[in-house]
Formats: structure tokens, C-alpha cells, sequence
């Protein structure tokens, strides 16, 4: 029986909730534009090879051969749904927030020969999340309460503004870092840092760094680490150590996980650490949603696990991760090749840039380098650095991201991508760039003539 | 109050070895902020603490029921999964490799997958999902792909919603008896809180005009800031879909109140019989209000784990006509995507018509088939069910086996079942019901041979029961909890005493 009712249209829709309307999942942010403008006009080699080049997104495009011949050689890994009797049924009900214990098991061996088993990660203690997106967000839940803080380093990862803040209610402090020391960070910028979140009253929950430093590509030294420890301890708060970009090393020895300092201290102080990891930059399978908290906090595990039935890991994506990452020759060769590769690129792309005119901060790791044009900004202002961006984006159609975007406090510093393309792809825009600056240089000669 | 001072479980839907006592997640946190518990109502609340200490659910992990193994075993019956139809699954699949194996007409499209996080989610899956969605309301309504924002299983669906349309504080107003997993849902890290509709059996539990105006008052007396109704339609735990009365009743309160409506059709694909099931999205065309501001505020919750029997994929989505919920919905399900190796092989077979009306049909006949055995299996020993046309359970009425109408004689009662019927069913005091006596027993989680010995156990039990009422002459036991352990110990003999009863 349909019963009419007066609508009033002038009344605006329904009303959402303040964290829905708000801007903190920063999606308004040039980090974001830059990537609208990509998609409007993306590069392509054959179709359309005046695009613009997609060298904001850090993605690893290198190593999929590897994949893609294990699947070859290793068909039943994707086709059948499980080790021994195991059937699809039983893998399609499995909802378990513990997580299929196989891959539990491969996911901390595979951790393990990342950091050249110089640690050891117990499966139990892994609490599986759809991505580090979502492992980040909960922690965060875990940790703080609204209104308290998290203490990071800049640059940081500008995902984090809405990954860290936005549903949780919980603050972001900066811990200033400069090119003076290329951007490690010390004791006095934490103690800074700390010290401004009292001034405000508000209660710091913890420090996230990520280590490979996401956008710097350097790796924390190992004294650094250690001060690190020593610092969280001295507060009492929590250590989150994001290491997304681990197996993305280019030489596995140089990188010390916060694992291999905890394991040399037998664990003292251990309960307060808690490492990220996700399987979307090593293994370049960022839509399988593959994330994880490890924690050496067992009430932290505990909670985490029960928090994780909002972002489960898909049952089927597991069984199949399990298959292959089980596969310790995959792996290992995996893990060489890959580093290897990535070497390979971030030499290549130095090295042109270097032709150009342009360096880069000294790095060690991940899918991008850090690179400084503060010589060639009009103003050394966070105006001037968008200024120049916007000519890098709209002239030479390149889309790289600001270090305003990654909360910098130095101009002119850009990160750029070299995984997530072809090596002709990178050549082309390494030309690019090239022409670019020449053109600089030919313009103040010629400006400079008047 | 965001970081989380107590832990809560994984809902009954989960398969989970716990520390503590499931029981805690049967009973629930009492309604309100951490402050009201401690100043909660009687009944189940009180309860909680109680069988802290002497029930606990791992009775059931360790001696689970196995036809073969353990053929004297607890029978999981608490678990509202769908078993039935994975053989269709199971052919189709044989039948369809590339879709598992990451290919497109015979070429490897892995890269593809692997690289795409788009959180508008694969254009062929959401096309898909939303003609599975109208295929199982007959056609009668369709779905916009673009109005669909999909997340990792309702339960992340129905969270974020509340994230959307709730602030820490508010309230959302929820039929009982309801899912114990809302309670997690939608309070956990939102902040917001849940108010009963009371519902009775004296009308099948069906929503009133007074009990809706009634829980409305009780959250203005709470100064909680109502934002909406959420209903589950077809009911968990009742396994009744909303009636055309009903649904224009909600519809008319949530215009005037100016207030949302969130339709949580998780079990649609699951109506086997009349009445038929009228989806929230039929009962606003019918009434012409497509495109109004009150459409604007009707959100619908969709899953494949139930329809399809696929929890472990974690399949999941909100359908809302508000672009606004939809902008905030599709950003925050970042938090919890569904991977794209499971949105290509969901979107290969759910476009696959041929085989979506072949299951959905037969899917409903075998529902249909178990829902009858267990009804007619529990009629012949003197227990009814709620009359029911949908679901994975009955919602069955146990009053005239307690030894008192209280919580605590229900409580007394799923002990025995579990210890001495050996049967795991969800008491509905767990749910949130406001009468003692009825249990959800699930059917469709085990096979056809397994749901016949739980109803030679539960006719065991009840002969048993009569025999020994009238020797003892219907003597009720006392409250000691010396009785209590006492009552255990012997029922524990009896139990074995029993085995070869079955």
C-alpha cells in the first residue's frame, strides 16, 4: 500500500558524518592532482608517446617475468585450492582471522631471507591486514586514542595523512629531518618533535618511521636505529618500523630491520615494536591486498588479529601466496634478481640525471630517487617548488611528486619512480628531462644577454 | 573511545580458537559506552561474568563433530554458513580454469591484476555484482555500478558505513533480536551506539510502530543523536524477510525523522519460499520515490558470503543513492579492498547467466529441502520454529524446555545442548532477544547426513527429558553453583553413559 509522502526538495541531503566530509583523506593534495592529469593524458609508447609519463606511482614493474614463469612452471599454485586434500570449499569458507597458517609460515620465512636471516619472525605473531594501508590504520586505532599523536620523520609517505588520521581522530607530529645530514634522523629533532606535541598537550602514542624511507629511498643506519630504541623507551611509547620497501634493497647487507636490533638485545624493550609489511612493492602485487602487522606486543597481536575481520586477506589469495612463497627457490632467486634489477634502474636513472645537470640524494633502496632541483627553483619558497613542478608536469609531461606533498621542509627536493615502466620508457623520460634543462640553460643565457 | 580496553571477539560467523570465553561474544557487551556497562541491566549482561569461568566455547574446538574421526562429537550448528551449493561452484570452476588461473581467453592478464588497487574497484566485477544483485530480486529492481562501492566483506561494508553517516556518540536503531556481530560492527572503532526496537513473538517478532517510536524516546533519554535504522532483511537470526507493512512503516519513520535507513540484504539470494522478498530498492520505486532525498538516505549492505558460500573471499558492498556516501564510502574502502585476483574470478562467474540462474534456483531448492527437514525434524519432538522462508538457520522456539522463563534457565539449557545433546547452537540471548527460550540452530553449514543424527540427539534429549521430568516430578534445579558444577559432572557421565544411544 504506497502511502505519499510531502518531500521537501529544498532540504539538503541527508547530513554525513564530519570524518566523511573532511579533507583528511587528502585526496585534494598535488600528490594527487599531478596523477588526474596522468590519467587524462597517460603516455604510452606506440599510441600516444607524447603522454604524460607516470613517474609518481611507486610501483615495481620490474620483476613480473619471475612471476609469470613460476605461474607457468607451477600451474596447480592458482588452479587448486589448497596443499594436500584441501578443496576450493574449505578455502572459500576459511575467514579465520589467524590467517591460513601456511602462509603465515612463508610470509616470515620470505621476511626472513629478505634480511638475509640475520632475523627470525614467528608466524604467530603475524596478524594479516588487506594491505599496509590497512595494517597502518589499525595499528593506529590500536596505539593512540583520538586527539593523541604519532611522532614521523619528513618527507613521509603522503598516504599516511589519511592512513594515520583520518578515521581514527589520531594527529601527526613531524619530526623535521634535513638535507644537512641527508635527512636522517637525530636525537634533538625527535626531542623537538616531542617537545611540541607537549606544548600542545597533546599526548604523543608513539613513532612510525619506514625504513627504506619512503620518499627518500636511503635505509636508517643501524646507530640511528638505535637511537631510535633508545629514545621510544625513554618516553614510553610505541615504535612502529614501516619496512614495505625491505626486500626492495639494492644490496640485502647494508639494510638493518629493527628485528635484528631487538634479536642482538634478546628482545628487551621489544613489547612496545611493531613492524609493517605488505607484498605490493616487492613483489609488485599491490591489488592482491597483501599486508601485515608484526608485533612483539602480545595484547597488540591479540587485538590486531580481532580488528583485522574489517580487512581480511582473501582466502583465495592466500592459498595461492602460500603455494609460491613456500617456494624457497623461487624466493631467493626472486629476491637477488629483483634487487638486482632495481639496482640496475636506479643507477640508470642517476646517472641521466646526472647528464641533466640534476642530483639525487645517495640511496639505497626502494622504487625511487630523491631528487634536488633547489638550484633551479625561482624562489626557494614551497610557491616556487609547485611552480616549477607544475612546468615539469604540464611542459615536460612528467608527473613526479613534490617534496611539499611529502611534507619537506626544504624546497625543490622531487621523488621520482623508475620501477613502474619500461627501461625505454625511463630513457624517454630521462630525454625529457634533458632537453628540459638544456632549454633552462639556454633560456638564462639568453636572458641573462639583455 | 577509539583504542579498544576490552577485546572483542570474533563474532559467531568466524571460525576462531579463542583465549577467553566465546560465550562473551554469544552475550554481547551491554548497549552503551564503556560507563553503562558497568551499570548494565540484568539478564544477560550479569550472565556474562558467570560463564566466564565455566562455559566456554572451546568445548566445541576441542571435540568437534567428524562423520568419520568423531562421529560422538559437538555438531557445529551456531555457524551460518552455506555448504549446499559449492558442487555448482565446484563444476563451474572445472569448467572455467582461466578464471581462477589469472586468464583472459587463453592470454595470462597477471600484471594486470596484480597492478590494479583502483579503489572503483574492476568495472567487469561491479557490472556483475550488480546484475547478480537484481537477478536475485527477479528483475523487479536494478543497480547503478557506479552507486556501488564494494569492501572486504559486510562486515567492513556495514563499519563504514557508520563511519559515514555517524559521529562517536550517535545512535543507530536495530530490530532484536540481531546479528551478536554488530555489536563489534558497528560500535568497535566508530564510537557509535546501538538501541533496541524490541520485538516479541507475540506478533513473530515483527517491527511496530510503537516499538520503533519507543526505541526513539529511549535514545533521546540517553541523549544519543539517532542517525538511522538498520535492519537485516531477509533477519539474522529470525530467517524472515521484511513484509510490505513493515517496510513502509521504516520507510515513513525514517522520512520523518529525516534519518537513514540502512538495509543489510546480506541473505537475499537465501529466500526459498513465500512470502516473497521485498529489497528495500523495490519498496522505493514502488512507492516513487526514486530519486528523492529519502532514497538519498536508503543504503544497501550486500555480501557474497552467505549467497555464495565464499566468506573466506571477503566479498562485500554498500549500495547507496547518496553521492556523497557513495565519494566518502569509496575512500575509505582503501582500508579494506577486495583483491583483484577474487574480483576478476568472481566477475568471470557471476557474469556466466547461465550459471547464476541455474544456482540461484537450485540454491534455493536445497535451502528449502534443509529448512524443511530440520523444522518437520524438531515438529516431531514437540519444538517449533519461527515460520521462516529465508536464511541458513531456524529461529527456534525452546521456552517450554526451560526450567524457568529467565536468561539464566536458557543459558542452563545451551549448556546441555552443547555438553549433553552435543549440539552448538546460538542461544538468542546472544542476539539481543528480549525473551528467553529461542535459539538460532543453523542447517546448511553440514551435510544431509549430519543434520539427521542432530535430530536423533535433540529426539534423545527430549524423550530424556520427559522420562526424567516425570520421575523426578518436573522438579526445577536450584541456583547453587555447587549444584551447578555438581549438574555438570553428572551430566558429563550421563553424556557418555548416552554414546551408545546414537
Amino acid at each position: 500500500m504506497a502511502i505519499a509522502i510531502d518531500i521537501e526538495i529544498e532540504k539538503p541531503s541527508v547530513g554525513l558524518s564530519r570524518v566523511a566530509v573532511s579533507d583528511t583523506h587528502g585526496e585534494d593534495s598535488p600528490y594527487f592532482e599531478g596523477w588526474k592529469v596522468y590519467d587524462e593524458n597517460p603516455y604510452d609508447e606506440v599510441r600516444n608517446p607524447l603522454g604524460v609519463i607516470q613517474m609518481g606511482l611507486a610501483e615495481n614493474q620490474v620483476s613480473f617475468d619471475l612471476i609469470e614463469e613460476y605461474l607457468e612452471q607451477h600451474p596447480e599454485a592458482s588452479a587448486t585450492w589448497g596443499n594436500g586434500t584441501s578443496s576450493f570449499k574449505e578455502n572459500a569458507l576459511f575467514q579465520d582471522y589467524h590467517g591460513l597458517k601456511t602462509f603465515r609460515k612463508a610470509m616470515a620465512s620470505f621476511m626472513e631471507q629478505i634480511r638475509g636471516e640475520r632475523a627470525k619472525f614467528d608466524p604467530d605473531r603475524i596478524v594479516l591486514t588487506a594491505g599496509a594501508t590497512a595494517a597502518n590504520e589499525l595499528l593506529t586505532f590500536i596505539l593512540a586514542n583520538p586527539g593523541d599523536a604519532l611522532l614521523v620523520p619528513t618527507p613521509y609517505y603522503p598516504g599516511f595523512d589519511r592512513d594515520l588520521r583520518w578515521r581514527t581522530g589520531v594527529k601527526i607530529i613531524p619530526v623535521h629531518c634535513n638535507s644537512s645530514n641527508d635527512f636522517q634522523v637525530t636525537p634533538q629533532a625527535l626531542e623537538e618533535a616531542y617537545n611540541q606535541a607537549l606544548a600542545m598537550n597533546i599526548k604523543v602514542r608513539g613513532l612510525l618511521i619506514t625504513n627504506p624511507s619512503n620518499p627518500l629511498g636511503t635505509l636508517i643506519q643501524r646507530s640511528v636505529l638505535e637511537e631510535i630504541l633508545e629514545f621510544v623507551t625513554r618516553k614510553n611509547i610505541h615504535l612502529v618500523s614501516d619496512e614495505i620497501y625491505s626486500g626492495s634493497v639494492f644490496s640485502s647487507s647494508e639494510f638493518t630491520s629493527i628485528a635484528e636490533i631487538l634479536e642482538s638485545q634478546k628482545y628487551r624493550n621489544a613489547e612496545r615494536v611493531h613492524i609493517v609489511y605488505s607484498l605490493s612493492k616487492d613483489l609488485g602485487l599491490p591489488g592482491f591486498r597483501v599486508g601485515m602487522i608484526y608485533s612483539y606486543n602480545d595484547q597488540v597481536v591479540t587485538t590486531a588479529r580481532r580488528m583485522s575481520s574489517f580487512s581480511l586477506v582473501s582466502s583465495q589469495t592466500q592459498n595461492f601466496l602460500a603455494s609460491m612463497l613456500s617456494d624457497t627457490k623461487f624466493t631467493k632467486n626472486y629476491i637477488k634478481i629483483n634487487r638486482q634489477r632495481l639496482r640496475k634502474r636506479y643507477e640508470m636513472i642517476i646517472e641521466g640525471l646526472r647528464k641533466a645537470g640534476i642530483e639525487c640524494l645517495k640511496g639505497n633502496g626502494g622504487l625511487f630517487c630523491w631528487m634536488n632541483l633547489s638550484p633551479f627553483l625561482e624562489k626557494p619558497t614551497r610557491e616556487g617548488e609547485l611552480g616549477l613542478w607544475n612546468s615539469i608536469l604540464h611542459e615536460v609531461k612528467l608527473n613526479i611528486s613534490p617534496g611539499s606533498s611529502c611534507y619537506c621542509s626544504e624546497p625543490g627536493w622531487f621523488r621520482v619512480c623508475f620501477a613502474n615502466m619500461s627501461e625505454q620508457t625511463l630513457e624517454v623520460a630521462l630525454k625529457r628531462i634533458h632537453d628540459f634543462m638544456e632549454k633552462r640553460k639556454t633560456d638564462q643565457r639568453n636572458h641573462l644577454s639583455y | 573511545m577509539r583504542a579498544p580496553k576490552k577485546g572483542r571477539r570474533q563474532s559467531s560467523e568466524g571460525d576462531n580458537e579463542e583465549e577467553e570465553d566465546e560465550l562473551l561474544q554469544f552475550l554481547g557487551p551491554a548497549e552503551g559506552t564503556q560507563e553503562r556497562e558497568d551499570k548494565a541491566e540484568k539478564g544477560p549482561t550479569l550472565l556474562k561474568k558467570e560463564y566466564n569461568q565455566s562455559v566456554r566455547w572451546q568445548e566445541y574446538e576441542k571435540n568437534p563433530y567428524d562423520e568419520v574421526k568423531n562421529p560422538d562429537g559437538i555438531i557445529q550448528m551456531g555457524l551460518a554458513e552455506n555448504q549446499l551449493s559449492f558442487h555448482l561452484l565446484e563444476s563451474w570452476l572445472s569448467r572455467n580454469p582461466d578464471a581462477a588461473g589469472f586468464k583472459r581467453d587463453g592470454e595470462s592478464i597477471f600484471k594486470e591484476l596484480a597492478l590494479f588497487q583502483d579503489y572503483h574497484g574492476l568495472p567487469a566485477f561491479k557490472n556483475a555484482m550488480v546484475e547478480f544483485m537484481a537477478e536475485i530480486r527477479g528483475n523487479k529492481v536494478s543497480f547503478d555500478p557506479k552507486k556501488l562501492v564494494l569492501a572486504a566483506g559486510a562486515t567492513s561494508a556495514n563499519e563504514t558505513l557508520m563511519f559515514c553517516l555517524a559521529e562517536p556518540g550517535e545512535a543507530f536503531l536495530l530490530p532484536t533480536p540481531y546479528y551478536p556481530g554488530f555489536d563489534r560492527d558497528l560500535k568497535w572503532r566508530t564510537g557509535v551506539e546501538i538501541v533496541p526496537i524490541h520485538c516479541s513473538s507475540s506478533n513473530s517478532f515483527q517491527i511496530t510502530q510503537s516499538a520503533l517510536e519507543e526505541a526513539y524516546k529511549q535514545a533521546q533519554k540517553n541523549n544519543l543523536k539517532v542517525k538511522g535504522v538498520l535492519i537485516t532483511n531477509p533477519s539474522n537470526p529470525l530467517g524472515t524477510t521484511i513484509t510490505r507493512e513493515e517496510i513502509n512503516l521504516l520507510i515513513n519513520f525514517v522520512s520523518a525523522k529525516e534519518i537513514n535507513l540502512i538495509s543489510d540484504e546480506i541473505y537475499s539470494g537465501t529466500v526459498f519460499d513465500s512470502p516473497g522478498f521485498i529489497s528495500v530498492q523495490e519498496a522505493i520505486k514502488d512507492r516513487n520515490l526514486e530519486g528523492t532525498d529519502v532514497a538519498k538516505r536508503v543504503h544497501i549492505v550486500y555480501s557474497l558470503s552467505k549467497d555464495l558460500g565464499l566468506p573466506g573471499f571477503r566479498v562485500g558492498a554498500i549500495y547507496s543513492n547518496d553521492e556523497m556516501v557513495v565519494a566518502a564510502a569509496t575512500k575509505m574502502s582503501s582500508f579494506g579492498l577486495v583483491s583483484s585476483q577474487t574480483q576478476y574470478l568472481l566477475s568471470v562467474m557471476l557474469s556466466d547467466k547461465k550459471f547464476t540462474s541455474n544456482y540461484i534456483s537450485e540454491n534455493r531448492r536445497k535451502l528449502q529441502e534443509r529448512h524443511d527437514m530440520l523444522v518437520s525434524g524438531l515438529e516431531r519432538v514437540g519444538i517449533s520454529c519461527l515460520k521462516s522462508n529465508a536464511g541458513l538457520f531456524s529461529w527456534v522456539d525452546m521456552k517450554h524446555l526451560l526450567s524457568s522463563n529467565t536468561f539464566d534457565a536458557e543459558m542452563e539449557l545451551w549448556k546441555k545442548f552443547l555438553y549433553k545433546v552435543g549440539l552448538n547452537i546460538s542461544p538468542g540471548s546472544s542476539c539481543h532477544c528480549s525473551e528467553p527460550g529461542w535459539f538460532r540452530v543453523c542447517f546448511a553449514n553440514m551435510s544431509e547426513e549430519t543434520l539427521k543424527i542432530s535430530l536423533k540427539r535433540v529426539k534423545s534429549f527430549v524423550e530424556s527429558t520427559k522420562a526424567s521430568n516425570s520421575d523426578v516430578g518436573g522438579s526445577k534445579s536450584p541456583r547453587s553453583s555447587r549444584r551447578r558444577s555438581l549438574t555438570k559432572w553428572v551430566l558429563r557421565l550421563s553424556y557418555h553413559d548416552r554414546e551408545s544411544e546414537r
